[in-house]
């Protein structure tokens, strides 16, 4: 016990400095600096890249509904938080059917709560389905999530396939970092625990592992649910984060972003994970922005610098490390975890 | 302890498994022999519950097992050594005997010590990840995994598949030495020769059906078996 309370130490503290840190960073650096936008949503894909990597890296579940399930996260919160005044105004074309508001914190917890439930249900027939079958059809749940949402008949709850806005959001930098800490925090325990054994031992070879008396159907519905759930919570996140929120916006395309972040942080990784969200959030809101914009030299325009073009380094990007650094960052380690690895290492030598 | 009566499996289109009986009294070793594809692999399948039987039943302590799913027979104290060993290769040795136990809730420590003294290999390397171990650690931490669930019943495919001749021997001595302790073993094995000298029972099987039985002894003295089985 006295090795797990001294390997914890290292990771609290930098936990503290890190808070600390932000706390500062907030009173020096002017609000509008496009440093926060990216702390931000850093956070925010952090949560959600962690949540893929439990089904994908740690349960070996190649599931692909990720932006539906934060869909799903962000309409339950803004629905559940817009004020009883402001929403005739939000809902100008439909009768607003929900007439109350909930608080903050509890519109959170639905939203992972709503997301989970949404995932148990199509996890019993989705989750029979394996690899690339199993992509599919999550990929078309989330779909299908995105055009009910946008059904007109649903218009009183969900404003049909227009915006909602006008719900309560945050300034600080702190608050996404403290829900996604603790998310990813509660998703690190899971993975050490016996569940997160039994996930593993599936991943790498369900007849063993169905052999030792793990129920395959029961743990992959569990971690399909789990992983669900933090989706939702940080589908809440980007929804309080952008500050209006619009079904048309969470597309197949979000996910694809989001399983490059896993595969670029390391899949089996979760601090892979989280390294990878800042990173990607850095590059394409703020270090490759000026890939998008057409450069002059005089009369002379630079080569292919034009809107569009930092999609095609990502490809590139994406392509690269598919093909020579499959591992990613972190491969299937973690940060502060060396010493067991460090042993691995020297066996493999 | 455990006892198959006309046991039918029907397997992926195929009827593996024709009208199977055999006993495995409590204590003894017990092997079931025969080629490939006789539908060995699939009758322990069938009674840890891994494939439905069609057909017949399967007796463990006077309980019928056919119909429970596999987590409630691992939970009765049957357990089964997979074929090909089946380790968990990104885990470590560790993890790997933690997942043998998964259906058990309480401290696991007197048996990880009990497996590594059994095993003395995998408590050198506890922290190494299963993939990396040598095909012969990999059978002894396939067979320290199952041990982890504290079976009553041990079942082994093909223990010997692959492995180098003194790995064999190492392998059957420790079978031996679980027998002893009180487990009682049902082995498959088509190293008949290894198998009938070890066991205490011994059954063989062709083409889904059981077609001999007798003590090890004497099915290793059959003239017929020698020609089919044991190459002489």
């Amino acid at each position: 016990m006295k090795n797990v309370k001294k390997e914890a130490i290292l990771p609290a503290a930098l936990v503290l400095v890190l808070f600390v840190g932000l706390f500062v960073l907030e009173r020096v650096v002017p609000a509008s600096s496009i440093l926060f936008v990216v702390l931000k949503k850093g956070a925010i894909y952090a949560l959600v890249a962690a949540s893929m990597n439990l089904l994908n890296g740690f349960t070996g579940l190649f599931s692909l509904g990720q932006a539906g399930f934060m869909l799903i996260g962000a309409y339950t919160y803004a629905i559940f938080t817009i004020p009883v005044e402001m929403k005739p105004v939000v809902y100008q074309y439909y009768d607003h059917a929900i007439g109350f508001t909930l608080p903050v914190p509890v519109a959170i917890l639905l939203a992972g709560l709503a997301a989970a439930a949404f995932a148990a249900l199509i996890g019993l027939p989705v989750l029979k389905l394996k690899s690339d079958y199993l992509a599919i059809a999550t990929l078309g749940f989330a779909e299908i999530i995105r055009a009910v949402i946008q059904y007109e008949k649903l218009g009183p709850i969900t404003n049909g396939s227009n915006m909602l806005k006008s719900y309560p959001k945050f300034n600080s930098v702190l608050f996404p970092f403290a829900v996604a800490g603790v998310c990813i925090a509660v998703i690190l325990l899971l993975i050490n625990s016996s569940y997160g054994r039994a996930f593993k031992a599936i991943r790498d070879d369900e007849i063993a592992a169905e052999a030792m008396g793990v129920n395959l159907f029961k743990h992959k519905e569990m971690a399909f649910t789990i992983s669900s759930f933090f989706a939702g919570i940080s589908g809440a996140l980007l929804a309080m984060f952008q500050s209006t929120v619009q079904a048309s916006a969470f597309k197949s395309s979000m996910t694809y972003e989001i399983l490059l972040i896993v595969v670029i942080g390391g899949i089996g990784s979760i601090s892979g994970s989280v390294i990878a969200s800042f990173l990607f959030v850095a590059c394409s809101e703020w270090w490759l922005r000026f890939l998008d914009t057409e450069l002059y030299f005089g009369s002379f325009q630079i080569p292919f610098l034009r809107s569009g073009f930092r999609m095609v380094v990502f490809s590139v990007v994406i392509m690269i490390m598919v093909l020579f650094y499959r591992r990613g960052i972190m491969g299937d380690r973690e940060l502060f975890q060396k010493r067991r690895e460090k042993k691995k290492g020297e066996v493999q030598q | 302890m455990l006892k198959i009566q006309n046991l039918h499996v029907s397997y992926g289109g195929i009827q593996a498994v024709r009208d199977v009986s055999f006993e495995v009294p409590e204590g003894k070793i017990v092997t079931l022999i025969g080629a490939n594809g006789a539908g060995k692999s699939t009758t322990l399948r069938s009674i840890i519950g891994l494939v439905p039987a069609a057909g017949g039943s399967i007796l463990y302590k006077g309980e019928e097992l056919r119909g429970k799913t596999t987590a409630e027979i691992v939970a009765k104290g049957v357990t089964l050594v997979p074929e090909g060993r089946r380790v968990f290769p990104d885990l470590t040795v560790e993890e790997n005997l933690r997942i043998g136990a998964y259906l058990r809730k309480d401290d696991l420590k007197s048996d990880l010590e009990w497996v590594y003294s059994l095993f003395p290999r995998l408590k050198e390397r506890h922290w190494q990840a299963a993939g990396t171990l040598s095909g012969g650690e990999q059978q002894m931490l396939a067979v320290g995994r199952a041990l982890m669930s504290r079976p009553k019943l041990v079942m082994m495919d093909e223990p010997s598949l692959g492995l180098a001749p003194i790995v064999v021997q190492q392998i059957f001595a420790i079978i031996r030495k679980i027998n002893e302790e009180g487990v009682t073993v049902l082995l498959i094995e088509q190293n008949a020769n290894m198998a009938l000298h070890a066991a205490d029972i011994g059954y063989v099987m062709e083409t889904g059906s059981i077609t001999r039985s007798g003590d090890g002894k004497t099915l290793l003295e059959d003239k017929s078996i020698q020609e089919a089985y044991l190459g002489k």
